[in-house]
C-alpha cells in the first residue's frame, strides 16, 4: 500500500512530507522502544510510535523507515518535526491508540515483515 | 575507495537530544561514497546504538570510523563505568538503564544484541573503572 493508503486508514493528518504521500510501505512496526524498532524493522517500514523525542527521527533515518505515524494523538514539536523535514520523512499524527492502529493497518493488509 | 577514509567523533555526555549526530554524519558520508544500502544499514544501526550507549552509560566518548576498500571499522571508546558481566550484557532484554532512559525510549536491554548482529565482527574490551571499547567490523 501506500502511505495515502496507511492515512486513508487511521484516519491520520499530515504533519510533514505530504509531497510523499504516494510512497509504496510494505511493512509495519510500532513501538515505543526504539531498540526493538532497531532490531526488529524492515525495508520500507512505517514506524508507529507514541514515542515523541529526537531519536524517534534518529531512528527513522538509520532504518530507512518512510513514513512515522505518532498514536494517541501525540504531538511531536517543531524540532522533531523540522528534522523530520530535513530528512524527507512522511509524518503522520492520529488519535487512535497503538493497538487499534495497528490492527487497523494489518486489516488493512500491511504485516510486520517475515520474522 | 583506494585509500583508507577515517573519522572521528566527540561524543559529548548527557546530552540525548544530540545522540546519534555522528552516525547521521557517518550514513551520509557513507552514501556518497556509494557504500552498498545494506552495508551502510548495518553501519548505521550498529553505530547508532554504540552511540546511544555512550552518552547513557559512559558520559561520552570517542568514535573512530575506518572505511577501506574492504570494510568499515568502528571504534567506540569510553572511560565509563565498565560492563560488570559482559556475558549478561549481551543477553537480549537485560538492561541496567534507568527509568529515565526507558522513558526516551531506550534501555531495551536490546543495544549491545544489536549491535553484535549487525556487524560481521564485534570485540568487547572492558575494564571497571577503566572504561569500555567496542570494535564493530563491517565486511562489503
Amino acid at each position: 500500500m501506500t502511505v495515502k493508503d496507511a492515512m486513508d486508514v487511521l484516519g491520520a493528518r499530515v504533519l510533514v512530507g505530504e509531497e510523499h504521500l504516494d510512497r509504496e510501505v510494505r511493512s509495519a512496526c510500532g513501538s515505543d522502544m526504539m531498540s526493538d524498532v532497531l532490531a526488529f524493522s524492515k525495508d520500507h517500514s512505517i514506524l508507529l510510535t507514541g514515542l515523541c523525542n529526537p531519536q524517534v527521527i534518529r531512528t527513522a533515518e538509520m532504518l530507512d523507515i518512510v513514513c512515522i505515524i505518532f498514536v494517541r494523538g501525540k504531538k511531536p514539536d517543531a524540532t522533531i518535526l523540522d528534522m523530520a523535514r530535513e530528512r524527507d520523512l512522511v509524518v503522520l499524527e492520529t488519535g487512535h491508540r497503538m493497538f487499534s492502529s495497528c490492527g487497523l493497518l494489518y486489516q488493512a493488509g500491511l504485516n510486520g515483515g517475515a520474522f | 575507495m583506494a585509500d583508507v577514509i577515517t573519522l572521528n567523533y566527540e561524543i559529548s555526555p548527557d546530552d540525548f537530544t544530540r545522540a546519534g549526530e555522528a552516525s547521521s554524519d557517518v550514513k551520509s558520508k557513507l552514501k556518497q561514497l556509494g557504500v552498498s544500502p545494506e552495508a551502510i544499514r548495518k553501519v548505521s544501526i550498529a553505530m547508532y546504538e554504540g552511540e546511544i550507549n555512550m552518552v547513557i552509560h559512559a558520559q561520552g566518548g570517542k568514535i573512530t570510523v575506518e572505511i577501506s576498500p574492504e570494510s568499515i571499522v568502528m571504534i567506540l571508546a569510553d572511560k565509563g563505568p565498565g560492563i560488570p558481566d559482559i556475558d549478561k550484557a549481551m543477553q537480549a532484554g537485560w538492561s541496567t538503564a534507568p527509568d529515565e532512559v526507558r522513558s526516551l525510549g531506550f534501555g531495551a536491554g536490546m543495544g549491545l544484541p544489536n549491535m553484535k548482529k549487525y556487524s560481521d565482527e564485534m570485540e568487547v574490551k572492558t575494564e571497571l573503572g577503566v572504561g569500555t571499547t567496542v570494535t564493530m567490523v563491517v565486511k562489503y
